[in-house]
Order: C-alpha cells, then structure tokens, then sequence
C-alpha cells in the first residue's frame, strides 16, 4: 500500500510516498533529506512530536515559563503530558536549556526550559 | 542634544542581529531601544518548535532562538541596550525621540536602523460583519495572553484565517483545554505552512474548511455563534451553503502588516543612512531569513558610518 504524507521536519514541506506492508514501512521516497525518511516510517509505526507548553512561575518576574521536550514524544502521550505539565510550578531561576522533569512520565526524554527565568 | 553613531529601533530578532553586525563590522557606539521589557520581540511568545533550521541547524523554539542573540548582544559592551524605551517621534534628519520610564529623550543619530517588526492586520480589515461582542481576538494577541500571561482567552474557538499563526494557535487552545471547532479559510489552500497543517490542524482531528468564509458573528455582550458559508472561484457567498458554529471565541488570523509609523512620520521616502530590517520591511515567514537580512542592514549601517566621516 503507498499511502502519501507531509513530512514536517522543516518549512520545506516534503510530499511523502510511504510503501507500506503489514503496518511496516518498507521505502520512503520524495523526501529532499535522510529526517523524510526516518519521520515517514515514525509516521507510521509510531508518531512522535515534540511538545511544546508553559508552566506557571511563582515568585519570579516571569509568569509563565515556556518548556518542551528535549526529544519528540509519542503522539499518544501528548495529553497525558500536557496533564502533568499544568501540575508543576517553576519556584527558582531557570536558564535557557534547564532540566526541569529527568526522564518525563518515564518517556526518556527531559522536560527543559526553554527561556531564562528570573 | 545627545549624538549616537547608531541607532536601532526594536530588539527582536532583526534589531539584534543588525547590532551584532554593525559591530562586526565597526560600528562602535550602539543604542538598541526596546518598547518591552525583554529582548527577543515577538520571538519569546512563539514557544513553538520551528525556528533556525537554516541559520543554527537546529530545530529551536523562538525562546531559544532570541536566547541565542540576547547572549551575543549582551556578550558586546559597545550595544547599549535600552529597555522599556518607545520610540515616539522621527524626523528627517534621524532626530528620534524615545521616551522610557521617567524619561523623554531626543538624540541625534549618524545612522538608523528601523527593526520595529510587524502588526497583525484585525477583524476591521477584513469586514466580517455583524455584532460586537467580546471574545473576538487576533490570534497573535491570544499567543500573547496564553504563552506570556497565562490567560486563555476562551474555552470554545473557531479560527479565521489559516495564516501559520492560527494554525499554531489552534494546537495551543486545545492543549491547554479548550475546544477548537473550526479553521475556516476564504482561499483554497492553506495559507500557512503545510507542516503546521499537519501538526497543528490534522493531528487533533479540527475540521478545515478552505474556501469557506465567516459571513457574521452573533453575541450580545460575548461571542455566541458564527455564520460559515462556502465561497465560489470568485469569493462570492454561494447560496444556500450557510450554517452556524456555536463558539465563544473567534480568532483572527489573516496576516502581518510592516510596523513603520516613524517613518511615514519622517515623511520623505528615503532619508541617507536610515535602513529598516526584518518584518518592519516585509513580513518573513522565516525568523532564518530575517535575521539574514538584518545583518546585512547591520553591515551597510556600519559602511555607511565609515564613509561619512
Ligand atoms: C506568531 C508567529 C509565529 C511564527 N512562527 C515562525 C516559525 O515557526 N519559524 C520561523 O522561522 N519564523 C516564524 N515566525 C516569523 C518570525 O518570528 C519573524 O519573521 C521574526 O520574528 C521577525 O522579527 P522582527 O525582529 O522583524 O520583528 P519582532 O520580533 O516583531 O520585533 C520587533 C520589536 O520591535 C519593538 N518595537 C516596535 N516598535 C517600537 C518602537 N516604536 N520603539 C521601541 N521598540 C519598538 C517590538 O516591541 C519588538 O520587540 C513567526 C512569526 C509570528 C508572528
């Protein structure tokens, strides 16, 4: 089965050809770059993105303090993510980069700030 | 009156990266102004992935990105950075006058640099017709109130316009709880990009509607529903296709328009040795190719103050 996709790595926007068989993708093609191709088989097999959110800071200048994942997480993590997230609060000066959760929701990835907040 | 060789207006990333530049390339004695509080301009509530993949070969958030350029500027004591500083007033011969907390100042520049970013065009700029109730934003200002002050703005949204701001804004109101019934663009294609369809739009299952237009809005002190219809080649209503959203929230996504007041307050065209960058001279989609274009703005700032002395 060929099923056709966006690739969404960057703005370039490649059209996707996925030669799919039992739920496996066995050839990309249309892709410009070597991420078209590992983004088409995730598509797939397992879609990830990286999430992006604010947590609420307390006692510092700035209110809220933007964060995302350091690498993409599985699509269907996402809310339960974003649950977990409103939860925090950020008490202490944060720099740019700063892990905030280690191994978020045991995903193996990091939560990190993504502004310096004093 | 206060002398300055160069001075920039706005301290996103066009004013930044036209700093670092006319420093490379000798400029010496810098004042970067910035109406805010914070360097970074419109970057720091864009905390979305998809900045610098040209220029850093990273994939950075804007946060990130303006993080990156606040250190340099920072790292070089010949930019003076001034915050809470609004410029008001130019005339033709660079006489800027900018007011900050308990001040209003006049200064005589050698050279400018005009990098004062873009503001979103409105409701009023596109005629959607009917009442005038609270709750329509343009979607900018609702990034603002969400990813800056931690407000959501509504809880049930339809989103005009599929300019890359709504679609961003799209995923944004539904992650942090609330619903998004609709995207809904006049055109046939998305105007933004196809990623940010994707990603944004078709990754949480919100209806898309191309060539469909909001025809009015209803609500007496709040939004309470939308008309839709579908628009032929020409734009035109086509009959008989109307139906209702029940929303709270409209959100206007229908573009970007260069910020240059002072300028047009200046009055002539062209005045020697003022240059204008980044979004104030047309609106990029890509912070990469901004930032490019202010370091060459940067560059001719600096060549043009070697030359005249
Ligand atoms: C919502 C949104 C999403 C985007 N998403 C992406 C993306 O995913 N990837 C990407 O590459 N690009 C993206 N872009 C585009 C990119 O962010 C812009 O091209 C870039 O930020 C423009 O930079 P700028 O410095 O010209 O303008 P701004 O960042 O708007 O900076 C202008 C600065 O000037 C200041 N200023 C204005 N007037 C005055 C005055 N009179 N006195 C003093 N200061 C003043 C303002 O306060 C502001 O800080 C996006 C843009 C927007 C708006």
């Amino acid at each position: 089965m060929i099923k056709n996709l966006i690739c969404i790595e960057c703005p370039k926007s490649c059209a996707l050809a996925l030669d799919i068989e039992n739920c496996r993708v066995v050839k990309v093609s249309g892709n410009q770059c070597p991420k078209g191709e590992d983004y088409g088989k995730a598509e797939i097999e397992n879609p990830l993105r990286i999430l992006t959110a604010t947590v609420l800071c307390q006692g510092l200048s700035l209110k809220m303090a933007p964060v995302r994942t350091d690498k993409p997480i599985p699509k269907a993590k996402i809310q339960e993510a974003v649950s977990e997230i409103r939860k925090m609060r950020i008490g202490r000066v944060v720099q740019s980069g700063d892990i905030l959760a280690r191994d978020f929701l045991g995903l193996g990835v990091n939560l990190i700030a993504t502004r310096e907040c004093g | 009156m206060l002398e300055r060789d160069l001075v920039i207006v706005g301290a996103g990333p066009a004013g930044m990266a036209a700093a670092v530049s006319a420093y490379e390339h000798g400029a010496r004695d810098i004042l970067l102004l910035e109406r805010d509080q914070y360097l970074g301009g419109i970057l720091n509530q864009c905390i979305h992935t998809g900045f610098g993949l040209n220029y850093f070969k990273e994939v950075l958030t804007g946060p990130e990105y303006a993080d990156r350029f606040i250190k340099k500027v920072r790292a070089i004591d010949k930019i003076e950075v001034s915050l809470k500083s609004i410029a008001v007033h130019l005339t033709q011969d660079k006489i800027l006058t900018f007011i900050k907390p308990g001040a209003i100042q006049k200064i005589k520049a050698r050279a400018l640099i005009m990098a004062t970013g873009a503001r979103e065009r409105t409701r009023e700029m596109i005629h959607i017709p009917g009442d005038r109730p609270a709750g329509v934003f343009s979607a900018g200002l609702a990034q603002k109130l969400i990813n800056i002050e931690g407000l959501l703005p509504g809880k049930v949204a339809v989103i005009v316009g599929s300019g890359d701001i709504g679609l961003i804004m799209a995923r944004r109101f539904i992650l942090e709880g609330a619903k998004v019934k609709a995207v809904i663009e006049i055109q046939k294609q998305s105007r933004g990009l196809m990623r940010n369809v994707v990603q944004c739009v078709e990754d949480f299952g919100i209806p898309f509607y191309l060539s469909h237009k909001i025809s009015r809005i209803y609500g007496k002190n709040r939004v309470e529903r939308v008309d839709v219809v579908k628009v032929d080649e020409n734009l035109e209503e086509i009959p008989g296709s109307k139906f209702q959203i029940e929303c709270d929230t409209v959100l206007v996504s229908v573009g970007l328009i260069p910020e240059n007041e002072l300028m047009e307050m200046a009055g002539t065209p062209s005045i020697p040795g003022l240059f204008v960058c980044g979004n104030a001279s047309k609106i990029y989609d890509l912070v990469d190719s901004a930032t490019r274009d202010s370091e060459k703005a940067g560059k001719m700032a600096a060549e043009y103050l070697r030359n005249s002395r």
